[in-house]
């Protein structure tokens, strides 16, 4: 049967291209890989290989010709014992009737999932006991719950183990769990990550700490190409179940390299849970449930809070929801909406603010992936007015993004313009003083939630 | 280990002698860098039943024919974006993957995918409608020529990004232990992300651990564009591993029998519990890096004369003829397998394009 050979598209982008030149003449004999022509791409000259081998039957396209379309017949390739006779009288260089579009499929709207209402936390009954726990401790006890609960739950990173945690939140786990299951990894960011990653693509339910999210910038990879992608990419076959977590944000007198919030960066990314939990019970109760979600979660805690106390509800299994803001403090004239270390910046100035007779209400969003957008909203159409505090960058942040869903979902029930708190558009200096300025503060939320009130 | 007794026992020994013993000690003798070699070298070739070598071609041959169809719907714009062909490289994938356990073992590789899951007999027209990403495609068309998955099969991709593969591999071979299932995991990757720093973290993890996992260097001569010795140091990859105490073997990848005779060394090496094994398999990419590789830094006559002197498929074929195989027998063969790769393309033209509603789903598993 003769063969119609058809001008090649040889790149992404190529839609028609030049017949440089044939190498062959009609009745030559070809076989496989012998290159039959040279064709100019957009990009680079390319030669057009045989697949098949046979007999030149007819060139169709001369050689010079350009714009030629992908999709053309330019030559007629006979089989053994076929002569050019036999070859279908092809239409010399028509171009192959365009194929219709098909119906551009405009992204319906209604194949987008809804937002639906989120769980509440589920209750803490009356009269159960409340402890003080550090939030390093209740990290730990929530890990410690979930690896008694579950054996493919493991911990993995730089000093866990016998060092017993470089911030003790994993201290105790060795002892208890064994170096099966509490492993010290070397210095090698990227390799574990991508470990960690595997393991749970083989079915583990690892827990990856990084010393302090600053070196997880050179395991990023696998985080976001690996972990957050591999679902989708897999048509739904291959579950990533990991948790990355360690420290985020600024410590104390690092120095720039050692002082970031990462949390807009993976909260940028489908495919990823983020949490960024403030007092101790969130840290337990989330901690809980990103190691039993089946998606890849991080996990962001603050070093300088690791070590305050806060009431936990003495409970077996206390699973908090993922994905849900948590109202700290009630008020009616303005809504700070804070994460992690920023939620105790923002209930001091709330309390500061209600010294001066503005009723401030604070929310906590808990998970910055996915944000529970009904909270913010919910609470603006109480306030009408909006302050978001974080302790980060301005820029590109979680601020930018809440200051959006305002504008685009809340813009009626604005009195002012949403105002962002955050920390200076600025490597964080080692200098004391320098750092400080730096650094959001009470005094700044404060500021600008008397200014959306008009109370300045 | 007896050295070092015998030196202690020795109690008179210089400094210099005791620790020139000790070295050896702990070095020379429980470090098998070479051993496994030195076993592929007593025999080079697997001993296969005609049966055996036949299926092996028949895999080869499916794989080529696959391949060389896919470059053609690519060159009709049915497959976008980037397709990279396995051709010339199919002794890798069979010689190796005929050897494993598939109830417990597990297969990694980067972003040249195609022939391994073939080599798994997963259905060609499955990998076929991922290329033309359509709803029938074994990602559901969202995945594509790169990211394609059987976690039914235990094969863990088909990943873009050169060397993740190897890292994520040593994950699935911690699992392995973890599970102590026996299994171990089989991680390939090119010459190109033999360069990369994490395929080092990993060996160091890896030998550190114990870890079941044979690292596969498929050295197909070129990384993209670039010539092996114009990217590397060192060209012997399988040499890479010493510094992490890991026995290397050189392999003709271009042969099926030898790559599966190695298998079989590595995997029981492996399988005994004593860690990693890094293979090199020398092999030779007969198309370009991907479809739209103009290919101008190599020669012609360079691709010419691998396809006529090293063929894996040719080889085969003069092995099956030698165990008194038809010619006949050898063109039904190639028959059928045009017909299935025929049937493969038609599949992946004709079945539909994946609904919109799907554009949404599998972001995340769970509903937050």
């Amino acid at each position: 049967m003769a063969i119609e050979l058809k001008m090649p598209a040889l790149s992404p982008t190529m839609e028609e291209g030049t017949l440089a030149k044939w190498l062959v003449k009609e009745g030559d004999t070809v076989s496989a890989g012998d290159v039959l022509a040279e064709i100019e791409t957009d990009k680079a000259t390319m030669e057009f290989e045989s697949i098949d081998e046979g007999t030149v039957g007819s060139i169709l396209v001369a050689e010079g010709s350009e714009n030629v379309k992908v999709g053309t017949v330019i030559a007629v390739l006979l089989a053994e014992g076929e002569d050019a006779s036999a070859a279908p009288a092809t239409a010399p260089a028509a171009a192959p009737e365009a194929e219709p579009a098909p119906a551009e499929t405009p992204v319906a709207e209604a194949a987008k999932p809804e937002a639906k209402e989120r769980p509440a936390d589920p209750e803490i009954p009356a009269g159960t006991n409340m402890v003080k726990l550090t939030v390093r401790e209740a990290l730990r006890d929530g890990m410690a719950e979930e690896m008694r609960r579950d054996p493919r739950v493991f911990v993995m990173g730089e000093e866990v183990a016998e060092y017993q945690g470089a911030y003790k939140v994993t201290q105790g786990l060795l002892d208890e769990f064994g170096p099966k299951r509490v492993i010290d990894t070397p210095i090698t960011e990227y390799g574990f990550a991508g470990i960690g990653t595997g393991a749970a693509m083989g079915g583990l339910r690892p827990i990856v700490e990084f010393m302090t999210f600053n070196f997880a910038m050179q395991a990023i990879d696998h985080i976001i190409n690996s972990a957050a992608k591999t679902n989708y990419m897999s048509g739904g076959q291959m579950r990533c179940p990991v948790v990355f977590r360690g420290p985020n944000g600024a410590a104390s007198r690092v120095g720039a390299q050692h002082s970031q919030n990462y949390g807009p960066w993976y909260a940028s990314v489908p495919g990823l849970i983020v949490i960024a939990p403030y007092d101790a019970q969130d840290a337990k109760g989330l901690m809980k449930a990103a190691i039993r979600s089946d998606d890849p979660v991080v996990f962001l805690e603050n070093e300088l809070i690791y070590g305050q106390s806060f009431e936990v509800a003495q409970l077996d299994d206390h699973v908090l929801p993922i994905g849900k803001a948590r109202i700290m403090r009630e008020g009616s004239d303005v809504t700070i909406v804070a994460y992690s270390i920023a939620v105790g910046i923002a209930l001091e100035a709330a309390e500061e603010l209600a010294g001066q007779g503005i009723d401030a209400e604070v929310i906590d969003l808990r998970t910055l992936r996915p944000l529970d957008k009904e909270a913010v909203l919910t609470s603006l159409a109480k306030t009408n007015r909006v302050v978001i505090a974080e302790e980060g960058w301005p820029t590109c942040s979680i601020a930018s993004e809440i200051v959006a869903i305002c504008m685009e979902e809340g813009f009626d029930h604005l009195d002012a313009p949403v105002l962002r708190v955050c920390n200076e558009d600025v490597p964080l200096p080692y200098a004391a003083n320098l750092e400080k300025l730096a650094l959001i503060d009470r005094a700044r939320v404060v500021a600008a939630c008397k200014k959306v009130c008009y109370a300045d | 280990m007896a050295k070092a007794s015998t030196s202690k026992s020795g109690g008179s020994k210089t400094p210099a002698q005791l620790t020139k013993t000790s070295t050896s000690a702990a070095g020379e003798n429980s470090f098998t860098l070479k051993s496994l070699q030195e076993e592929l070298e007593q025999q080079k070739r697997f001993k296969a039943s005609k049966e055996q070598l036949q299926h092996f071609y028949e895999q080869m041959l499916l794989i080529r024919r696959f391949e060389e169809k896919a470059g053609q719907l690519y060159g009709l714009g049915l497959i976008g974006g980037f397709c990279h062909l396995y051709i010339g490289q199919e002794a890798v994938a069979i010689g190796l993957q005929s050897a494993l356990n598939s109830d417990v073992d597990s297969v990694i590789t980067g972003y040249r995918d195609h022939g391994h899951m073939l080599a798994y007999g997963i259905d060609p027209n499955v990998i076929m409608a991922e290329l033309t990403g359509r709803a029938a495609g074994i990602s559901k068309g969202k995945g594509g020529s790169m990211h394609m998955f059987s976690t039914e099969h235990k094969f863990y991709g088909g990943h873009g990004i050169v060397g993740a593969q190897v890292s994520l591999g040593g994950g699935l071979a911690m699992a392995h232990q973890y599970n102590e299932d026996g299994g171990l995991c089989l991680a390939y990757f090119g010459d190109g992300a033999a360069n990369q720093g994490q395929v080092y973290e990993t060996m160091n993890m890896a030998a550190l651990w114990k870890l079941p996992i044979v690292f596969v260097v498929e050295n197909n001569q070129y990384a993209m564009g670039t010539a092996v010795k114009r990217s590397s140091a060192e060209t012997e990859f399988y040499r890479r591993g010493a510094a992490f105490r890991i026995p290397g073997m050189k392999v003709n990848g271009m042969d099926v029998l030898e790559v599966r005779q190695a298998a079989e060394i590595a995997f029981k090496h492996v399988r005994d519990g004593n860690g990693p094994v890094l293979m090199e398999c020398e092999t030779y990419r007969y198309r370009g890096h991907s479809m739209s590789d103009p290919a101008k830094y190599r020669t012609r006559e360079e691709v010419q004369d691998q396809r006529e002197k090293n063929d894996p498929i040719e080889r085969v074929k003069k092995d099956l003829a030698e165990a008194g195989v038809s010619e006949d027998a050898l063109k039904d063969i190639d028959k059928a397998i045009r017909t299935t790769v025929s049937e493969a393309a038609d599949f992946a033209e004709t079945s539909p394009e994946p609904e919109a509603h799907e554009l949404y789903t599998d972001v995340l598993v769970e509903e937050y």
